[in-house]
């Protein structure tokens, strides 16, 4: 059965503490006078940077999937959010998020810390409303939103460009008015330079799994991605994907595999249900190793397609002889970097998403495709079908489950590993062994 | 050579026994049903269930579990049957009997109790694509049945009632809880009851429909599972798919333990 040497993954110990420091330095912010925000993983969080180094963030989505994972909290949190009035049909970590702040409670303990001031971008549908609501619920907090629905990348103008531009300048001015600290211009411009290091190299360890057998596996991932969903502007998460890269280029050269029976590989669609993350295990069984997403890759990690048409990491902008010394020049070199975002594209049209899906498949080598049809988040399943049309099209397998990232009301664990059964038969493969 | 499937399904236990007939050529030649068995397992847990039906099934069929080559097991329940060699997913259990009834079926249609479901097969009975619902019952036969309960019919008179109605009355619930609010507020509206049951099967077939045009529908159709049962259903489904002709195959309700028996006899499950 097993055809390659396996090893656990070194940095992942410390992936999980940067994460469980980084709940705990939110909460505590306080105790040495520092600044408190939120917003969600996609803000432009190396503006808020320009305020000082003591200034934290708690970003929306993954503390929505950290619930989740604690059955009973996360139950509490939708209840609160549904006895509050909020429908059981809008975003899952928008509901627990909401819940907590309404149960006034904090998943790493105490009560929930009440942030300073929300700082969010708009492009999902949700996106504005969650902060709108958050304000709300905490009494008013001082809210800025950015608007970065301007198109998709391949279609950007000048004008476009201008337009989200120009508002993040804005903001500067904002959080001074808001915090009454001064902007400072060298910390916005070394967080800028951070989080295009962080996303770039991201995606420089997401290109490392096209190698077979796969380095990594996508449940493993999840546990190093979220750092760039927290704070992808911060140096430690930048340096921190350093490492990671080196021992996943290591990995490879020593043909060290996440899954030592690797005979298929399969890429997935949307957040999970982060309750049941042992359906990744279950592939296993099959022999079946899952070596990453369009999500995974792309919500965080800024690709481009090199030379030889390849999809890799962003070049980064002084490593072309760019130079980012102002305030405006970053800012606008920073938003240019987000919004070629890829999983900021399907917004616009599924059938980008489908032609990036088609690009994993052929160059990470995917045998077959798992949509998650996901009730719990509407901005990214938006399109999915039109996913699943276009890439059975093209020959690749597809299954679709149904399921909720973050309420677990509306995930069928027996069903969706009934129906991994089905796709892997579909897929000639046949069970290894199975889990205890 | 004997083989058996056995398909645990969430409200029945059916089994299949399938006999080597030492003739060449197509599979339907070389292999004939030696016996079939259907049980109701009622308050019987699941691995009780199991052997009861296995060991009723070997008495109608005059023999013995030694004469067993090999046991392969389907259905929601495939992975209680203790005793089964092997198990087998109700797609590729229900694709493959289906293929070997009609052999130039390439779209199956699956609609039992718990689950309705579309499958691509090739000529092989091998599965190429599917589709089915999921947490929700509107697109299977226990959709109708509850209906049939908030109409006061049985499930026989339930299907024939609906063949003697010719309107088309549309259902805009998708869920079954929703969808029966409806059908009361028609009962209150004095709607016959052979109308509503129509506009009751006609929603379940456009559900099912709406599965099997996700991996598309190509001649020739044939549909399985206890629905076929029900000619009603069959009627609407013959217009929601938009075909002249449904295969209905013989013993519809046993074609996934078919399926099994035939993966046995392969003996690569």
């Amino acid at each position: 059965m097993a055809n390659y040497p396996t090893e656990q993954l070194k940095c992942w110990k410390k992936a999980k503490e940067l994460r469980e420091q980084y709940y705990i330095n939110f909460a505590k912010a306080k105790e040495k006078g520092g600044l408190r925000w939120s917003g969600s993983a996609w803000a432009l969080d190396a503006i808020p940077a320009g305020l000082g180094n003591d200034v934290y963030s708690l970003t929306g989505e993954p503390y929505g999937a950290t619930i989740a994972v604690d059955k009973k909290f996360n139950k509490e949190c939708q209840d609160a959010a549904e006895s509050y009035g909020f429908a059981r049909d809008l975003c899952a970590y928008m509901r627990t998020y909401w819940g907590s702040i309404i149960l006034n409670k904090y998943p790493f303990g105490g009560e929930f810390p009440k942030p300073d001031f929300n700082f969010q971008t708009q492009i999902c549908c949700s996106h504005a409303k969650w902060y709108q609501a958050a304000s709300k619920l905490e009494h008013d907090t001082p809210t800025f939103f950015i608007d970065v629905s301007v198109g998709a990348y391949k279609d950007l103008t000048t004008e476009r460009l201008d337009y989200v531009t120009n508002q993040g300048l804005e903001a500067c001015e904002w959080l001074e008015k808001t915090t009454g600290r001064k902007f400072n211009d060298e910390l916005f411009i070394e967080a800028v330079k951070n989080e295009m290091r962080s996303t770039s190299l991201w995606a420089a360890i997401c290109a490392e799994n096209k190698a077979k057998p796969a380095p990594l596996d996508e449940k493993t991932m999840y546990s190093l991605y979220v750092l760039a969903t927290l704070s992808k502007s911060s140096k430690w998460c930048a340096d921190f994907y350093q490492e990671c890269l080196d021992e996943v280029k290591d990995r490879v050269a020593r043909g060290i595999a996440a899954v030592p029976n690797e005979r298929c590989r399969v890429m997935s669609d949307t957040q999970p249900p982060w309750g049941f993350l042992k359906v990744f295990r279950y592939l296993e069984e099959y022999g079946a190793v899952s070596v990453g997403s369009l999500y995974t890759f792309g919500l965080e990690g800024i690709w481009e397609t090199k030379p030889d048409g390849t999809w890799g990491p962003r070049t980064l902008p002084w490593e072309k002889g760019i130079e980012m010394n102002t305030r405006e020049q970053a800012m606008r070199l920073y938003c240019d970097w987000n919004l070629s975002k890829p999983q900021w594209q399907h917004f616009y049209d599924p059938r980008i998403k489908t032609e990036m899906m088609k690009t994993i498949v052929k160059e990470w080598g995917v045998d077959g495709v798992m949509l998650h049809l996901n009730r719990g988040c509407e901005g990214l399943s938006i399109g999915i079908m039109e996913n699943r049309l276009g890439l059975a099209a093209s020959g690749v397998p597809v299954m679709t489950f149904e399921g909720n990232m973050g309420d677990e009301r509306e995930f069928d664990l027996g069903r969706t590993q009934n129906r991994v059964d089905s796709f892997m038969e579909t897929l000639g493969l046949k069970r290894d062994f199975a889990h205890a | 050579m004997i083989t058996a499937g056995i398909d645990m399904g969430s409200r029945t236990v059916k089994v299949v026994f399938l006999e080597e007939l030492k003739v060449d050529g197509a599979p339907q030649l070389r292999w004939g049903v030696k016996g079939k068995h259907i049980m109701f397992p009622e308050d019987l847990d699941p691995d009780q269930a199991a052997d009861k039906a296995f060991e009723d099934a070997l008495k109608g069929a005059g023999i013995s579990r030694d004469q067993i080559t090999r046991v392969v097991s389907t259905g929601s329940g495939r992975k209680q049957v203790k005793f089964a060699n092997a198990d087998i997913t109700e797609v590729g259990a229900g694709a493959r009997g289906a293929v070997f009834m009609c052999p130039t079926a390439k779209t199956v249609v699956d609609v039992g109790a718990e689950e309705g479901r579309g499958v691509k097969a090739n000529a092989e009975g091998k599965v190429v694509d599917f589709a089915g619902n999921e947490k929700c019952a509107a697109g299977a036969g226990a959709f109708a049945e509850s209906m049939s309960r908030a109409l006061q019919l049985s499930l026989k008179d339930f299907g024939e009632a609906s063949l003697r109605s010719d309107k088309t009355i549309p259902m805009n619930a998708q869920c079954t809880v929703f969808a029966e609010s409806e059908v009361v507020s028609l009962i209150h509206s004095a709607t016959p009851k052979e109308d509503i049951a129509k506009a009751v099967l006609d929603a379940v077939a456009s559900r099912v429909c709406a599965m099997v045009r996700r991996v598309g529908i190509e001649d020739d159709v044939i549909l399985i599972g206890g629905m076929v049962h029900n000619p009603g259903f069959v009627q609407s489904l013959k217009g929601a798919l938009g075909v002249d002709k449904v295969h209905l195959p013989d013993m519809p309700e046993y074609i996934s333990a078919l399926g099994a028996a035939l993966i046995a006899a392969d003996g690569d499950a």
